[in-house]
């Protein structure tokens, strides 16, 4: 890889080492007490798997980030980083998803089934992990164009 | 001049995938993608087709019980239909592109063909996953409840539901798999294209 690429791919990968890491550290740091007809509990993120399963994910991708920028750029590894970049976007979009999905269920309620929305009990945790969620979409944003750039950067040579 | 129109032909044709009647060996991106399609479809049509309905007794007045007939769709939950969807896409992606691959060799793609397949299996395994995941925490939700935030399961009432939903999700799952090898292929395809012969123009050459 030349080095204007490197520098190119080294920039967007501490964009995405920063989205990776805020997600997983806003989510982790969730949680709000709360007392509903004498009862009180507390709203942890690891009450929901989907939200631990969020903050695993996303503190695997920070790590993956944080060891590829210490790659040299001459090195012959730069192709396979390629399908690992693929690897950790689709796990990065299913966490995501999953968040978003049971997330959802917690602010609207799902009628059919019978849940209640709990975000009008713990209003500030609600708003702790939207933003949360928030930084893990640009975590994914920001690993697409990881990739795309991946791919560029190793088709331009062969033109030539 | 004309050699180099060949030589700017010569480019664009490193980009192609080989054309139909020189390959040789096992198809192996086209079996893969057509796996693929059974299973995204087979998740699509068994998720689509998931609903149950069910006499239960919700209340007693006196001593006649009241039943209230409730039922069990995929369209309750939108992660279901955000899977549906996505299936749905999935496989249609895949069967444009099997189709590309046996029929599509005169289309003039001027040398992007492999880059737009890479480029789209990328996007569909994407969509897919986001769909798989979503899918399968919210069944876990649905199977085993939350205690935290009280929500009870649904699974011991709807038993046929969780198990033809469970199969969609396993479809889904198998197809998730073999759409991310089609993709490593797709990628690995375009960064090494095959070699091809560099003709050599005889009536070119003019000897004075």
């Amino acid at each position: 890889m030349s080095k204007m690429k490197w520098v190119f791919s080294l920039v967007l990968r501490i964009l995405a080492l920063g989205a990776t890491v805020s997600a997983a550290i806003v989510m982790g740091t969730s949680r709000e007490k709360a007392s509903f007809l004498s009862l009180s509990f507390e709203a942890k993120f690891s009450d929901i798997p989907s939200f631990k399963y969020f903050v695993i994910v996303e503190a695997v991708a920070s790590l993956y980030c944080f060891l590829v920028m210490f790659l040299p750029a001459r090195s012959s590894l730069w192709r396979f980083t390629i399908i690992s970049d693929l690897i950790f976007t689709m796990l990065l979009t299913s966490s995501i998803a999953a968040a978003l999905a049971v997330a959802q269920v917690g602010k609207y309620g799902n009628s059919h089934a019978g849940w209640l929305p709990i975000c009008g009990q713990v209003p500030r945790y609600c708003d702790h992990v939207s933003g949360a969620l928030g930084a893990g979409f640009a975590a994914v944003v920001i690993f697409l164009a990881i990739l795309l750039s991946a791919i560029y950067s190793f088709l331009n040579p062969r033109l030539i | 001049m004309a050699s180099g129109n060949e030589g700017q032909k010569i480019e664009a044709d490193r980009l192609a995938p080989m054309p139909l009647s020189e390959r040789k060996g096992f198809p192996v991106l086209l079996t893969l993608r057509l796996i693929a399609f059974f299973a995204t479809a087979s998740a699509t049509i068994v998720m689509a087709l998931n609903k149950e309905r069910k006499a239960l007794v919700v209340a007693t007045i006196g001593s006649t019980p009241v039943e209230a007939t409730l039922s069990a769709k995929f369209q309750d939950t939108p992660a279901f239909v955000f899977f549906v969807v996505a299936n749905a896409m999935a496989s249609l992606h895949n069967l444009l592109m099997m189709a590309l691959e046996t029929f599509g060799d005169s289309f003039d793609c001027k040398g992007m063909r492999l880059i737009v397949i890479a480029i789209l299996d990328m996007m569909t395994v994407v969509l897919a996953s986001g769909a798989d995941g979503a899918a399968v925490f919210m069944a876990d939700l649905g199977k085993n409840g939350n205690t935290h935030a009280r929500w009870n399961k649904i699974c011991d009432k709807f038993e046929t539901y969780c198990d033809q939903g469970g199969g969609a999700l396993i479809a889904s799952s198998v197809g998730l798999l073999l759409l991310l090898l089609i993709t490593a292929l797709s990628i690995m395809r375009l960064l090494k294209p095959n070699p091809k012969p560099i003709p050599h123009n005889n009536n070119l050459v003019t000897i004075p």
